[in-house]
Protein backbone atom coordinates (compact mmCIF):
# COMPACT_ATOMS: atom_id res chain seq x y z
CA UNK A 1 0.00 0.00 0.00
CA UNK A 2 2.85 1.92 0.52
CA UNK A 3 1.04 4.57 2.98
CA UNK A 4 2.43 7.08 4.65
CA UNK A 5 1.73 8.12 8.56
CA UNK A 6 3.59 10.58 10.38
CA UNK A 7 6.80 9.72 11.83
CA UNK A 8 6.28 10.68 15.23
CA UNK A 9 4.16 7.50 16.16
CA UNK A 10 6.22 4.87 17.85
CA UNK A 11 4.02 1.60 17.77
CA UNK A 12 4.23 -0.48 20.94
CA UNK A 13 2.48 -3.98 20.43
CA UNK A 14 0.31 -5.89 22.89
CA UNK A 15 -1.32 -9.29 22.11
CA UNK A 16 -4.58 -7.72 22.33
CA UNK A 17 -5.95 -4.46 23.82
CA UNK A 18 -7.44 -5.93 26.67
CA UNK A 19 -3.55 -5.81 27.76
CA UNK A 20 -3.51 -2.43 27.72
CA UNK A 21 -3.47 -1.54 31.70
CA UNK A 22 -4.74 2.00 33.01
CA UNK A 23 -1.43 2.24 34.76
CA UNK A 24 0.51 1.67 31.32
CA UNK A 25 -1.18 4.81 29.44
CA UNK A 26 -0.61 7.02 32.54
CA UNK A 27 3.24 5.54 32.71
CA UNK A 28 3.38 6.99 29.44
CA UNK A 29 2.07 10.08 30.05
CA UNK A 30 4.12 10.48 33.19
CA UNK A 31 7.27 10.10 31.05
CA UNK A 32 6.61 12.82 28.71
CA UNK A 33 3.96 11.60 25.56
CA UNK A 34 2.09 14.19 24.15
CA UNK A 35 -0.51 11.72 23.47
CA UNK A 36 -1.34 8.11 23.53
CA UNK A 37 -3.63 6.05 21.03
CA UNK A 38 -5.03 2.77 21.46
CA UNK A 39 -6.24 0.94 18.25
CA UNK A 40 -8.03 -2.16 18.83
CA UNK A 41 -9.84 -4.38 16.75
CA UNK A 42 -13.30 -3.32 15.72
CA UNK A 43 -16.10 -3.63 18.75
CA UNK A 44 -17.97 -7.14 18.69
CA UNK A 45 -14.61 -8.81 16.64
CA UNK A 46 -12.17 -9.30 19.66
CA UNK A 47 -10.39 -13.04 19.70
CA UNK A 48 -10.28 -12.58 23.56
CA UNK A 49 -14.27 -11.36 23.37
CA UNK A 50 -14.29 -7.96 25.50
CA UNK A 51 -10.40 -6.95 25.35
CA UNK A 52 -11.20 -3.76 22.90
CA UNK A 53 -14.06 -3.29 25.24
CA UNK A 54 -12.06 -3.01 28.28
CA UNK A 55 -9.26 -0.96 26.79
CA UNK A 56 -12.15 1.39 25.57
CA UNK A 57 -12.94 1.98 29.18
CA UNK A 58 -9.74 1.99 30.36
CA UNK A 59 -9.05 4.85 27.74
CA UNK A 60 -11.87 6.88 29.64
CA UNK A 61 -10.75 6.38 32.80
CA UNK A 62 -6.99 7.57 31.73
CA UNK A 63 -9.02 10.77 30.17
CA UNK A 64 -10.73 11.28 33.62
CA UNK A 65 -7.52 11.31 35.45
CA UNK A 66 -5.36 13.33 32.85
CA UNK A 67 -7.87 15.87 32.88
CA UNK A 68 -7.66 15.88 36.61
CA UNK A 69 -3.62 16.25 36.87
CA UNK A 70 -3.79 19.13 33.93
CA UNK A 71 -2.77 16.86 31.10
CA UNK A 72 -5.77 17.41 28.64
CA UNK A 73 -7.74 14.14 28.58
CA UNK A 74 -8.02 14.38 24.53
CA UNK A 75 -4.66 13.38 24.34
CA UNK A 76 -5.47 9.61 24.63
CA UNK A 77 -8.15 8.18 22.28
CA UNK A 78 -9.34 5.16 21.10
CA UNK A 79 -9.83 3.41 17.65
CA UNK A 80 -11.00 0.71 16.33
CA UNK A 81 -10.29 -0.94 13.09
CA UNK A 82 -9.47 -4.52 11.50
CA UNK A 83 -6.05 -5.72 10.51
CA UNK A 84 -7.26 -5.51 6.72
CA UNK A 85 -7.95 -1.73 7.09
CA UNK A 86 -3.95 0.16 6.60
CA UNK A 87 -5.66 3.07 5.45
CA UNK A 88 -7.75 3.73 8.17
CA UNK A 89 -4.87 2.67 10.33
CA UNK A 90 -2.97 5.89 8.36
CA UNK A 91 -5.96 7.65 9.37
CA UNK A 92 -6.16 7.48 12.65
CA UNK A 93 -2.61 7.69 13.03
CA UNK A 94 -2.62 11.53 11.16
CA UNK A 95 -5.79 11.83 13.15
CA UNK A 96 -4.49 11.77 16.80
CA UNK A 97 -0.92 13.33 15.31
CA UNK A 98 -3.43 16.74 14.40
CA UNK A 99 -5.04 16.62 18.16
CA UNK A 100 -1.67 16.23 20.06
CA UNK A 101 0.21 19.11 17.73
CA UNK A 102 -3.11 21.12 18.17
CA UNK A 103 -2.84 20.59 22.06
CA UNK A 104 0.69 21.51 22.05
CA UNK A 105 3.79 19.23 23.87
CA UNK A 106 2.61 17.91 27.02
CA UNK A 107 2.69 20.18 30.15
CA UNK A 108 4.90 17.08 32.39
CA UNK A 109 7.50 16.77 29.43
CA UNK A 110 8.39 20.60 30.31
CA UNK A 111 8.70 19.66 34.11
CA UNK A 112 11.00 16.77 33.16
CA UNK A 113 13.13 18.22 30.92
CA UNK A 114 13.61 21.40 34.12
CA UNK A 115 14.25 18.38 36.56
CA UNK A 116 16.96 16.85 33.83
CA UNK A 117 18.44 20.22 33.43
CA UNK B 1 -15.00 -8.24 52.77
CA UNK B 2 -14.47 -5.48 53.70
CA UNK B 3 -16.14 -3.12 50.27
CA UNK B 4 -14.18 0.40 49.41
CA UNK B 5 -14.61 3.03 47.13
CA UNK B 6 -11.03 5.59 45.78
CA UNK B 7 -11.84 8.80 46.89
CA UNK B 8 -11.83 11.40 43.87
CA UNK B 9 -8.41 12.68 43.05
CA UNK B 10 -9.34 16.61 43.94
CA UNK B 11 -9.99 15.27 47.68
CA UNK B 12 -6.74 13.32 47.91
CA UNK B 13 -4.79 16.13 46.66
CA UNK B 14 -6.51 18.66 48.53
CA UNK B 15 -5.00 16.45 51.75
CA UNK B 16 -1.41 16.36 50.66
CA UNK B 17 -0.76 19.72 48.32
CA UNK B 18 1.83 20.97 50.81
CA UNK B 19 3.59 17.95 51.42
CA UNK B 20 7.18 16.86 49.32
CA UNK B 21 7.67 13.46 50.04
CA UNK B 22 4.91 11.35 50.27
CA UNK B 23 4.17 7.20 50.48
CA UNK B 24 1.15 5.49 48.62
CA UNK B 25 0.32 2.73 50.72
CA UNK B 26 -1.87 -0.19 49.73
CA UNK B 27 -3.31 -3.44 50.81
CA UNK B 28 -3.33 -6.50 49.42
CA UNK B 29 -6.45 -7.76 50.62
CA UNK B 30 -10.17 -6.76 50.72
CA UNK B 31 -9.09 -3.44 48.97
CA UNK B 32 -7.50 -5.00 46.15
CA UNK B 33 -10.30 -7.39 45.85
CA UNK B 34 -12.67 -4.61 45.15
CA UNK B 35 -9.98 -2.81 43.51
CA UNK B 36 -9.63 0.43 45.17
CA UNK B 37 -6.64 0.06 47.17
CA UNK B 38 -4.32 -2.48 45.78
CA UNK B 39 -1.02 -2.49 44.01
CA UNK B 40 -2.26 -1.78 40.26
CA UNK B 41 -4.49 1.49 42.57
CA UNK B 42 -1.57 2.06 44.15
CA UNK B 43 0.64 2.66 41.18
CA UNK B 44 -2.49 4.36 39.44
CA UNK B 45 -2.61 6.92 42.11
CA UNK B 46 1.14 7.48 42.75
CA UNK B 47 1.37 8.06 38.98
CA UNK B 48 -1.74 10.70 38.90
CA UNK B 49 -0.39 12.71 41.48
CA UNK B 50 3.29 12.71 40.10
CA UNK B 51 1.86 13.76 37.02
CA UNK B 52 0.03 16.58 38.71
CA UNK B 53 2.54 17.88 40.77
CA UNK B 54 5.14 17.86 37.86
CA UNK B 55 2.47 20.08 36.12
CA UNK B 56 2.47 22.08 39.28
CA UNK B 57 5.87 22.58 38.77
CA UNK B 58 6.49 20.80 42.45
CA UNK B 59 9.27 18.30 43.07
CA UNK B 60 7.20 16.08 45.38
CA UNK B 61 8.62 12.80 45.48
CA UNK B 62 5.93 9.93 45.39
CA UNK B 63 6.71 6.52 46.25
CA UNK B 64 4.30 3.15 46.04
CA UNK B 65 4.41 0.48 48.74
CA UNK B 66 1.64 -2.94 48.77
CA UNK B 67 1.42 -4.81 52.44
CA UNK B 68 0.00 -8.12 52.71
CA UNK B 69 -2.64 -6.14 55.42
CA UNK B 70 -2.66 -3.11 57.42
CA UNK B 71 -4.56 -4.31 59.96
CA UNK B 72 -1.84 -6.48 61.29
CA UNK B 73 1.27 -5.28 63.41
CA UNK B 74 3.27 -7.63 61.77
CA UNK B 75 3.43 -5.92 58.23
CA UNK B 76 2.95 -2.67 59.42
CA UNK B 77 6.98 -3.21 60.99
CA UNK B 78 7.86 -3.80 57.30
CA UNK B 79 7.50 0.02 56.40
CA UNK B 80 9.55 0.96 59.86
CA UNK B 81 12.71 1.13 58.14
CA UNK B 82 11.50 3.36 55.26
CA UNK B 83 8.76 5.64 56.75
CA UNK B 84 10.87 8.15 57.96
CA UNK B 85 11.94 8.96 54.46
CA UNK B 86 8.26 10.62 54.02
CA UNK B 87 6.47 13.44 55.63
CA UNK B 88 3.08 11.76 54.88
CA UNK B 89 1.78 8.41 53.79
CA UNK B 90 -1.60 8.54 51.52
CA UNK B 91 -2.92 4.90 52.92
CA UNK B 92 -5.59 2.99 50.26
CA UNK B 93 -6.85 0.23 52.64
CA UNK B 94 -9.65 0.51 54.80
CA UNK B 95 -10.47 2.69 57.54
CA UNK B 96 -8.96 0.01 59.60
CA UNK B 97 -5.90 -0.09 58.05
CA UNK B 98 -5.41 4.10 58.33
CA UNK B 99 -6.18 4.10 62.15
CA UNK B 100 -3.79 1.27 62.85
CA UNK B 101 -1.05 2.99 60.78
CA UNK B 102 -1.71 6.46 62.98
CA UNK B 103 -1.67 4.56 65.88
CA UNK B 104 1.85 3.09 65.03
CA UNK B 105 3.28 5.58 63.71
CA UNK B 106 2.54 8.16 65.81
CA UNK B 107 4.18 11.55 64.26
CA UNK B 108 3.45 10.61 60.67
CA UNK B 109 0.29 12.39 59.18
CA UNK B 110 -2.03 9.70 57.58
CA UNK B 111 -4.37 10.17 55.00
CA UNK B 112 -7.26 7.91 53.91
CA UNK B 113 -7.52 7.49 50.26
CA UNK B 114 -10.57 5.35 50.41
CA UNK B 115 -13.64 5.33 51.71
CA UNK B 116 -14.74 2.80 53.30
CA UNK B 117 -18.31 1.77 52.32
CA UNK B 118 -19.58 -1.47 54.01
CA UNK B 119 -19.08 -5.46 54.11
CA UNK B 120 -20.56 -7.19 50.94
CA UNK B 121 -19.83 -9.31 48.49
CA UNK B 122 -18.78 -9.25 44.77
CA UNK B 123 -22.29 -9.41 42.63
CA UNK B 124 -20.18 -9.04 39.28
CA UNK B 125 -16.66 -7.46 38.38
CA UNK B 126 -17.33 -3.62 39.45
CA UNK B 127 -20.77 -4.61 41.67
CA UNK B 128 -20.59 -5.19 44.97
CA UNK B 129 -23.69 -5.38 47.78
CA UNK B 130 -23.93 -4.92 51.58
CA UNK B 131 -24.60 -8.33 53.20
CA UNK B 132 -23.72 -8.20 56.52
CA UNK B 133 -23.90 -5.22 59.74
CA UNK B 134 -21.55 -6.77 61.85
CA UNK B 135 -24.69 -6.36 64.31
CA UNK B 136 -22.58 -8.97 66.47
CA UNK B 137 -25.25 -11.60 67.38
CA UNK B 138 -25.75 -13.64 63.84
CA UNK B 139 -29.73 -14.42 63.50
CA UNK B 140 -29.04 -15.99 59.61
CA UNK B 141 -30.02 -19.35 61.18
CA UNK B 142 -33.51 -18.34 61.72
CA UNK B 143 -34.06 -16.33 58.97
CA UNK B 144 -33.04 -18.62 56.11
CA UNK B 145 -29.43 -16.99 55.63
CA UNK B 146 -31.07 -13.82 54.82
CA UNK B 147 -30.17 -10.59 56.82
CA UNK B 148 -32.86 -8.56 57.38
CA UNK B 149 -30.47 -6.45 59.77
CA UNK B 150 -28.03 -5.77 56.68
CA UNK B 151 -31.21 -5.96 53.76
CA UNK B 152 -34.19 -5.13 54.98
CA UNK B 153 -34.09 -0.38 54.97
CA UNK B 154 -35.99 -1.04 58.61
CA UNK B 155 -33.82 -3.90 59.97
CA UNK B 156 -36.99 -5.57 60.64
CA UNK B 157 -37.02 -8.66 62.61
CA UNK B 158 -40.64 -10.47 61.94
CA UNK B 159 -41.90 -10.35 58.46
CA UNK B 160 -41.94 -7.89 55.82
CA UNK B 161 -43.42 -3.90 56.22
CA UNK B 162 -46.54 -2.48 54.06
CA UNK B 163 -44.05 -1.08 52.05
CA UNK B 164 -42.88 -4.32 50.38
CA UNK B 165 -44.65 -4.54 46.76
CA UNK B 166 -43.92 -7.32 44.24
CA UNK B 167 -40.89 -8.37 46.00
CA UNK B 168 -39.02 -5.16 45.91
CA UNK B 169 -38.53 -2.29 48.39
CA UNK B 170 -40.52 0.79 48.96
CA UNK B 171 -37.43 3.19 49.18
CA UNK B 172 -35.99 2.10 45.80
CA UNK B 173 -37.77 0.03 43.11
CA UNK B 174 -34.69 -1.82 42.22
CA UNK B 175 -33.82 -3.18 45.68
CA UNK B 176 -35.56 -6.74 46.43
CA UNK B 177 -37.35 -7.25 49.87
CA UNK B 178 -34.92 -8.77 52.40
CA UNK B 179 -38.16 -10.23 53.56
CA UNK B 180 -39.65 -11.35 50.39
CA UNK B 181 -36.03 -13.39 49.66
CA UNK B 182 -36.35 -14.73 53.25
CA UNK B 183 -39.71 -16.26 52.34
CA UNK B 184 -38.91 -17.76 49.06
CA UNK B 185 -35.86 -18.93 50.88
CA UNK B 186 -37.95 -20.79 53.25
CA UNK B 187 -40.22 -22.23 50.87
CA UNK B 188 -37.41 -23.59 48.61
CA UNK B 189 -35.92 -25.66 51.82
CA UNK B 190 -39.55 -26.46 53.13
CA UNK B 191 -39.29 -24.68 56.13
CA UNK B 192 -41.98 -21.85 55.73
CA UNK B 193 -43.43 -22.89 59.40
CA UNK B 194 -40.31 -21.34 60.79
CA UNK B 195 -41.81 -17.96 59.11
CA UNK B 196 -44.69 -18.19 61.47
CA UNK B 197 -42.53 -18.79 64.93
CA UNK B 198 -42.34 -14.43 66.11
CA UNK B 199 -38.53 -13.08 66.59
CA UNK B 200 -37.49 -12.37 70.24
CA UNK B 201 -36.67 -9.15 71.02
CA UNK B 202 -32.80 -8.61 69.66
CA UNK B 203 -30.71 -7.75 71.64
CA UNK B 204 -28.78 -4.75 70.50
CA UNK B 205 -25.37 -4.65 73.19
CA UNK B 206 -23.08 -6.58 71.08
CA UNK B 207 -23.84 -3.74 67.96
CA UNK B 208 -22.88 -0.44 68.04
CA UNK B 209 -25.07 0.46 70.98
CA UNK B 210 -22.54 -0.48 73.78
CA UNK B 211 -20.00 1.68 71.66
CA UNK B 212 -16.60 0.48 69.87
CA UNK B 213 -16.29 -3.69 70.49
CA UNK B 214 -13.90 -6.05 70.94
CA UNK B 215 -13.28 -9.37 70.56
CA UNK B 216 -10.96 -11.10 73.23
CA UNK B 217 -9.99 -14.99 73.34
CA UNK B 218 -7.88 -15.56 75.90
CA UNK B 219 -7.23 -19.47 75.17
CA UNK B 220 -5.44 -17.67 71.79
CA UNK B 221 -3.14 -14.99 73.87
CA UNK B 222 0.17 -15.07 74.43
Amino acid sequence: MRLSYPTDIRIIRVPCTGKVDLVHILHAFEKGADGVCVIGCLEGDCRFKTGNLQAKKRVRQAQVILDAVGVNGQRARMYNLSSGEGPKFAQFAQEIDKIVRDLGPNPIKKALTKKAA
Amino acid sequence: MIVAKQKPLEEIIDYISDIDSILILGCNECVTVCEAGGSKEVSVLASSLRMYFMNQGKQVRIDEKTLERQCDHEYLEEIRNIVDNYKAIVSLACGIGVQFLSEKYQTMPIYPGVNTCFLGATEDRGFWTERCQACGQCILAQTGGICPVARCAKRLLNGPCGGSTDGKCEINPELDCAWQLIINRLKALGKLDEYETLAPIKDWSPDRAGGPRKVVREDLQT
